[in-house]
């Protein structure tokens, strides 16, 4: 067990430099009482994967990560075999029948071991991290399932490998694809959305200690009306950050038109949502 | 199971609240669900509403459904506040202050005491209730605005540039505090009728189960949001359609002809290929004010879709029609103002502003009848509610000789076909109708029927 309750997860996350809302606090503390995998949906840049980095760290665990991409597979995501060392250890041709060869190039030795594999051997403390789960193939949420139920790998070669050390699991996802049912049975769920504006002005100081609390409560405001307007990607927590690092660096102590105007371009990705959010912002200057 | 009694037969009635809503719940889950009560206790109520999200819920979607559920079985309290009825302007003032202090506490314990004292009615125990709507048109918060916003002025010096976005800021915290409000009609009237009852009769449902014809604008923009990953879902399930499809059938002459090396033994089936080129789709849609919220959706799903298809043509109709194709393509960047910018620049009415589908049938057939070939596939969108006139039967049969497949979507319950004025059952025996009251059954419908 790694937590004894919901407050010691967000004080203990909280040191590592990860500011938890209640629901995530309180998910976490239950992924570890209930020992199931975790997954972790919301808009880019809420602190998904970071989440997972903080558990690790509270945890003095090894972050295992298995990064998804269309096209990852087996080989990628569990294990491969050395296929490059095994035939420089039968050209080397040492005294011996073929079974015997053969018994030796599919031990250990030759073996490349992949995030799953890895997550599940060892004794030692570790989270495992898949992290944008939905980028990969419906292939790989087969696999996924098998290991996440079972928490063992057959490699056919050398048997089973069971966890002897169940892993911490996050998964997390942006839902570009549904995941499986049958996926998202095994896990909690938790979204996280936008932080409230309390929770952000708390991040913002945190991560830009700098900055002046008038200039970070101004920022955070600014951040929620953008939010609450419709544009095709609003800020999210990460750009937040950024925004609140160009000011300090601007040595802007307080926000106005012009300021606001030149920055725009941080908090906002296309051009036609920085043209509306100056029109509702600074109105008079069209 | 160490949970205390009557927990766990909350937690079961809770579940099946949930499942009544549509959310999928399995034995597995409401047993992680106990065991989450177990491990965070009852203390702490929003750590309790966190855990069974975290333990029952399986997407996004779920939670709108799953808070004032929630809400219903694990209330805040029981009966009204301690506090004595209130004095409206003394409420008002003290509504004024939480406002100005964003105090969401506060404005919990307000809600409770607005509902206690304005939203009771009825005097008899079998009809009496609480009621959000009397409580908010009695206490009027929307009024507070400007003052809240001098008060927050005086106190903050009221310059500087955020000062712009404040009206908006104490907009979205009246907004809460409604919603608050809401909530705890919601909760007042469970304790008089029963919980059960009140789960499902007054929680709204997701968003994809809510009727078209019925949906606020609120709702329809939620809906709007989910066009995307629809069309995704749907261009997924097109695909394999396609691709079981061009496995295709036995081609029996050649494969005949081709067993002629193998002395008449067929030894390898030729598979028929189907052709590559892929189908046309024609919409037809009534965009007058009673069924646009559906039109409207409909035409931006398959807007979102139409790199499935070779050709896609959209036309919209009142009382006459008008192509809009171009309209659309340039309105998926900003889906809210499709409906009114369609509406403002296609003629789509005459001398009268109702809809008549009739005489906009034969203008389709007569104006853009060569819109309509073999390879086209025709979706018609609409109540057909003629408003007393002509359905123009023959319009209808004119376009179903000439394409390949015509299907009529209907936002109206199948039960209202043929009352009134309704036209359905005459249009029914000429194209295949089917009932489309939501989101969910549009996406079903539209995975099944459209060409590949
Ligand atoms: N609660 C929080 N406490 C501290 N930092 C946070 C918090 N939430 C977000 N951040 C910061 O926001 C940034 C983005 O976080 P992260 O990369 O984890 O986002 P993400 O949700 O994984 O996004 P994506 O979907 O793009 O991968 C990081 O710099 C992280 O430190
Ligand atoms: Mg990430």
């Amino acid at each position: 067990m790694l937590f004894t309750s919901v407050d010691d997860v967000s004080r203990r996350l909280a040191e590592t430099g990860y500011l938890p809302s209640p629901a995530v606090a309180t998910t976490v503390f239950l992924a570890d009482r209930l020992g199931k995998p975790l997954l972790v949906e919301g808009p880019a840049g809420v602190g998904k994967t970071e989440l997972a980095k903080a558990v690790a760290q509270v945890a003095q665990a090894r972050l295992v990560r298995l990064q998804c991409y269309e096209g990852v597979d087996e080989s990628r995501a569990l294990y491969e075999w050395n296929h490059a060392k095994q035939l420089l250890r039968i050209s080397a041709g040492r005294d011996e029948t073929w079974d015997e060869a053969r018994t030796d190039i599919f031990s250990e030795e030759f073996l490349l071991p992949r995030p799953l594999l890895t997550a599940i051997r060892g004794d030692d403390a570790k989270v495992l991290l898949i992290d944008e789960t939905d980028k990969a193939d419906v292939e790989v949420e087969g696999l996924l399932l098998e290991v996440l139920s079972d928490f063992q790998v057959t490699v056919p070669e050398l048997g089973t490998v069971t966890a002897t050390r169940r892993p911490f699991v996050v998964l997390t996802s942006n839902a570009s694809r549904e995941l499986s049912e049958a996926l998202r049975r095994r896990c909690l769920f938790l979204h996280i959305g936008f932080p409230d504006e309390e929770l952000e002005r708390r991040i913002v100081r945190l991560k830009v200690p700098g900055l002046d609390e008038a200039l970070a409560e101004s920022v955070v405001r600014v951040v929620g009306a953008l939010r609450a307007m419709d544009l095709r990607k609003v800020p999210s927590v990460a750009e937040t950050i950024d925004w609140a690092r160009t000011l300090l660096a601007l040595g802007a102590d307080t926000l106005d038109e012009t300021v606001v105007r030149d920055t725009l371009g941080v908090l906002l990705k296309h051009q036609d949502d920085i043209l509306k959010a100056a029109a509702k912002l600074d109105p008079g200057a069209l | 199971m160490t949970t205390p009694t009557g927990v766990a037969e909350r937690l079961a009635s809770l579940v099946g609240a949930l499942r009544a809503h549509g959310v999928r719940i399995g034995t597995g889950e409401t047993v992680d669900a106990a065991r989450a009560v177990e491990a965070l206790g009852l203390a702490d109520r929003e750590l309790l509403r966190e855990g069974l999200a975290a333990t029952l819920l399986h997407g996004t979607a779920q939670r709108p459904v799953f808070d004032p559920v929630f809400d219903l079985y694990f209330p805040r309290g029981v009966g009204g506040p301690d506090t004595a009825s209130a004095d409206r302007d003394d409420l008002r003032e003290r509504l004024a202050a939480a406002l100005a202090a964003n105090d969401r506490a506060s404005l919990g314990r307000l809600a409770a005491e607005a509902v206690d004292g304005f939203g009771g009615y009825g005097a008899s125990s079998a009809s009496d209730g609480w009621s959000s709507h009397q409580t908010l048109d009695r206490l009027r918060p929307q009024t507070l605005l400007a003052r809240v916003r001098d008060d927050v002025r005086a106190r903050d010096g009221g310059s500087g540039f955020t000062d712009r976005l404040l009206e908006d800021e104490i907009r979205r915290r009246i907004e809460a505090f409604r919603r608050m409000v809401a909530a705890e009609a919601r909760r007042r009237v469970a304790e008089r009728r029963g919980r059960d009852e009140i789960a499902r009769r007054a929680v709204a449902p997701t968003a994809d189960r809510v009727d078209f014809l019925f949906a606020g604008k609120d709702r329809l923009a939620e809906l709007r949001r989910t066009v995307q990953p629809l069309a995704r879902t749907l261009a997924t399930r097109l695909a394999a359609r396609r691709r079981r499809a061009s496995r295709g059938t036995i081609d029996l002459r050649r494969t005949l002809r081709g067993s002629l090396s193998t002395g008449g033994v067929p030894m390898r089936p030729v598979l028929r290929r189907r052709r590559p080129a892929r189908p046309e789709l024609v919409l037809l849609c009534d965009v007058s004010g009673s069924v646009s919220g559906f039109s409207d959706f409909t035409m931006l799903l398959v807007q979102a879709l139409h790199d499935q298809f070779s050709k896609v043509r959209v036309f919209a109709f009142v009382n006459r029609v008008d192509e809009v194709t171009g309209l659309l393509e340039h309105g998926a960047a900003d889906p809210e103002g499709l409906g009114a910018r369609i509406r403002a620049q296609a003629t789509l009415t005459g001398w009268h502003g109702s809809s008549d589908y009739g005489v906009a049938l034969g203008e389709f057939a007569e104006r853009y009848g060569d819109a309509v070939g073999p390879r086209t596939t025709v979706f018609v969108l609409g109540d057909a509610r003629t408003n007393q006139s002509d359905p123009n039967l023959a319009a209808v049969r004119q376009i179903a000789e000439r394409a390949r497949r015509v299907y009529w979507l209907n936002p109206e319950a199948d039960t209202q076909w043929g009352t009134g004025d309704s036209a359905a059952p005459a249009y029914a025996e000429l194209v295949e109708m089917h009932e489309c009251r939501t989101a969910r059954q549009l996406g079903a419908l539209v995975g099944r029927l459209l060409p590949i």
